[in-house]
């Protein structure tokens, strides 16, 4: 059971990190959407909405493009997933789309039903969508009935189970947390210090959620612990984990939101990493059946494809990094509503 | 029905939705280039209120294009899983290209051009300008380059056999510039260009008809009057170019473009008619004899293969695509006949006298929107039966684990919500042309308060 650096586990890495580029900057856009309706005045809902209105839908491209990758280099994976997940992606899909709407149509009319109508979609949709994201990564951790071809072959109550239900849960309250923060980091005064009692509120229901999910895993899902028995040097990365997000109220306390909202992605990065070494080598964990399983080897286009992949992403990616560096660091600073806002 | 045609409905209804926007962001990227451009070369103060208007438009017509977008990233996995798992070697590095390369890059620096009039200068505005423009046209490069690989294969090979068979690169470049890439290219993009300099002429038209805004309607007209005549005499150059690929390549869907079924007989052209599938005839038409062969070959005796080469199941439905082709082709004349009246008289220094060409002029901005859906409609029922032409049946390329009940379902709901975003975006763009241009754009950015 060695990890072996090659082609597949590199664009294995690749696919994770896209979608882990996705968590982290939907992440705190989708929770700034779940908290919206805690805010009581309009300016308050509009400074939530315009603190992610240069960044959102740019931290969207992140989801289109690690579906763009995971296609490109593992069909089967995108095939079986998302044909198997059809209603309920349909329903994430629903819900970003309607999110989007939203966040464009909400300002445009000053009439007291149009914004709470409009407030009230952008904050269900972005609580669905964050909770069938989870959702769908509980399915791919305790497996998915899979056929010989790598079909799947459940419907869409095999996927509502008790696990998939606590990941997903799990996951709005570390998006929720995620966004409090960032919305900490973005605004001022009142607002803010309203914000900075969301950002322990969330942050203890994550912790709850996390130990909880933890438990669970470690005692019923062996299958995702193999890797951390064999390198037990990995267990470094709970440990980041961890010490990451008990760096977050330090931070807070001391008025440096922006270095918690640091932490607070080098957690998320963590948590996926630990998710990406326990699924590995397999991409779909197939259960009852685990010699069904979709793996990066089973699952994965050719080696040339996968070269051509690396090759892009080798071009790519930094200069993806680059503009986004370049975004966020032009669009700094605390949230001013002026004649271009939301 | 079945999980194959409501799949099939689904992926029209949801791709021909989708393509109202792109098309129109990518041509009105180009005039915004120019206006800013304009803007920064002369100083002229109504060349900034110009681009911040359009910009606004821009956004607005790009944010309902990435809504619609991301369902296009994933309904191969949804409802072609087959398809997916087949094509998914070639057809999927093209969409990771267009993810990385080029989406990123509009939406990143579509930020600045909405939010960051205040934030940067006004040459990394204008920068940031150029490199959305560039963005959109380089995400029309991928998708075409992925589409005309599902026309005209190439660079590949098949590697097994049954259902796990598939396709695999064997020549990434051959894959990239497949026989159709670059006509098809050039093609939609000037159906792009015409879509957005039509939406510009269409509301400047509509500002001069109500005499409002009267200078700033008068200079976006005509920059977008120029830009129309030329997109539209290219869109005829690179369509006949089209043309002369798909009779090459794909034989039977352009035979089904004319509905000419000789196995091996000089083709007529029609100007419209009604095709007779049983008949094998086109009636209540008007033909111009050995046109079509003259087209193609410079020859009116030259054969061109008919639909009776092929068996009946591998013909495309014949009927609708004749129909669809041919209001294109009598669509895109209009434009050309169209955008050059305006530029006669605009050498004539008359352009603006005509209420009724202003009349014509607003209408006009649902030409190239017909046009386009009409074209892709051509060329997508006209590579039917094939989901990849020769290669992959349609009808093969399904999901297995998705039935009926669920697309019909997930249709529904399409179909409702984009109803509300259809809805929503007229009434949004209304607003923003009834608002019109800010006055206080005219002050130059250094003189603000």
């Amino acid at each position: 059971m060695n990890i072996a650096f090659d082609l597949n586990t590199i664009c294995f890495a690749l696919v994770g990190i896209l979608f882990t580029g996705y968590a982290v900057l939907d992440g705190f856009d989708l929770g700034v959407g779940a908290l919206h309706l805690l805010t009581n005045t309009d300016e308050e809902r509009r400074l939530m909405i315009n603190s992610i209105g240069p960044v959102w839908d740019g931290n969207e491209v992140w989801l289109v493009t690690g579906g763009g990758a995971l296609f490109a280099a593992f069909p089967k994976v995108y095939a079986t997933v998302f044909s198997g997940f059809y209603m309920a992606f349909m329903i994430f899909l629903f819900g970003l789309i309607f999110r989007a709407v939203a966040i464009e149509f909400r300002s445009k009319q000053p009439m007291r039903w149009w914004r709470n109508f409009w407030d009230i979609s952008f904050s269900v949709s972005s609580i669905v969508s964050s909770f069938i994201m989870g959702v769908a990564l509980g399915n791919i951790i305790r497996g998915i009935p899979l056929n010989a071809e790598g079909e799947f072959i459940g419907n869409f109550w095999t996927l509502i189970n008790p696990y998939a239900i606590l990941v997903g849960i799990t996951t709005v309250a570390l998006f929720t947390m995620h966004g409090s923060i960032y919305v900490a980091l973005k605004t001022e005064g009142e607002l803010q210090r309203k914000v900075r009692g969301w950002v322990r509120s969330t942050m203890i229901f994550f912790i709850l959620c996390y130990i909880t999910t933890t438990m669970i895993t470690l005692t019923y899902l062996p299958h995702m612990i193999v890797y951390f028995k064999e390198y037990p040097i990995l267990f470094a990365l709970p440990f980041l984990n961890m010490l990451a997000i008990a760096n977050i109220p330090r931070e807070i306390i001391h008025g440096r939101d922006a270095y918690a909202f640091l932490s607070s992605s080098a957690a998320m990065i963590a948590l996926l990493a630990i998710f990406g070494i326990g699924i590995f080598p397999n991409l779909v964990y197939s259960l009852p059946n685990p010699e069904n399983s979709l793996t990066l080897y089973n699952a994965a286009s050719s080696a040339k494809t996968l070269r051509i992949i690396l090759t892009i992403a080798l071009m790519g990616v930094p200069l993806v990094l680059a503009y986004t560096v370049s975004i966020y660091w032009i669009f700094r600073g605390k949230v001013k509503l002026d004649a271009m806002s939301y | 029905m079945d999980a194959l045609l409501l799949s099939r409905i689904q992926f029209g209804l949801t791709i021909a939705f989708h393509y109202i926007f792109p098309p129109m962001s990518i041509g009105l990227s180009v005039l915004l280039v120019v206006m800013e451009g304009m803007y920064l070369k002369t100083g002229k103060a109504i060349y900034q209120q110009m681009t911040r208007f359009w910009v606004k438009i821009f956004g607005l017509i790009f944010a309902l294009g990435v809504a619609t977008g991301i369902v296009m990233e994933f309904q191969f996995g949804t409802n072609w899983a087959t398809y997916s798992r087949y094509v998914g070697d070639v057809f999927g590095s093209a969409l990771a290209a267009e993810g990385i390369f080029a989406f990123f890059l509009e939406s990143g620096f579509l930020a600045i051009l909405l939010f960051g009039w205040n934030k940067v200068k006004p040459k990394v505005h204008f920068l940031s300008t150029i490199l959305v423009s560039f963005g959109a046209h380089f995400s029309a490069v991928w998708i075409v380059v992925a589409n005309s690989w599902q026309q005209t294969p190439a660079g590949h090979h098949i590697v097994g056999t049954g259902v796990n068979a598939r396709a695999e690169i064997v020549d990434f470049w051959q894959m990239l510039f497949n026989p159709s890439t670059i006509d098809r290219l050039s093609h939609t993009i000037c159906g792009a260009w015409q879509a957005g300099a039509f939406l510009v002429l269409s509301v400047s038209a509509y500002y001069l008809l109500k005499k409002r805004h009267i200078e700033f309607a008068q200079r976006s007209f005509k920059i977008a009057l120029v830009f129309a005549a030329i997109s539209s005499i290219l869109q005829l150059v690179t369509g006949h170019y089209s043309a002369i690929v798909i009779e090459k390549h794909q034989p039977a869907k352009l035979a089904a473009f004319e509905a000419h079924y000789p196995e091996h007989e000089a083709a007529p052209y029609h100007l419209f008619g009604i095709v007779n599938e049983e008949k094998e005839t086109v009636e209540y038409g008007i033909e111009v004899p050995g046109l079509l062969s003259f087209l193609l070959h410079l020859d009116p005796h030259a054969p061109v293969t008919g639909l009776r080469a092929f068996p009946p199941d591998e013909r495309p439905p014949v009927a609708i695509v004749f129909q669809t082709y041919h209001f294109m082709v009598i669509i895109g004349t209009g434009l050309i006949a169209l955008s050059y009246l305006g530029l006669f008289l605009l050498w004539r220094k008359k352009l603006f006298k005509y209420k009724w060409l202003l009349y014509v002029f607003v209408f006009s901005v649902l030409g190239p929107q017909l046009a386009n859906q009409l074209g892709w409609f051509s060329a997508e029922i006209g590579r039917q039966p094939y989901i990849v032409y020769n290669l992959l049946r349609t009808s093969d390329g399904i999901s297995k684990a998705v039935n009926a009940n669920q697309v019909l379902t997930s249709l529904i709901l399409f179909g409702i919500i984009y109803l509300l975003l259809l809805a929503v975006f007229i009434y949004l763009l209304n607003e923003k042309i009834q608002h019109g241009p800010d006055e206080s754009d005219l002050v130059k950015e250094g003189q603000r308060a």
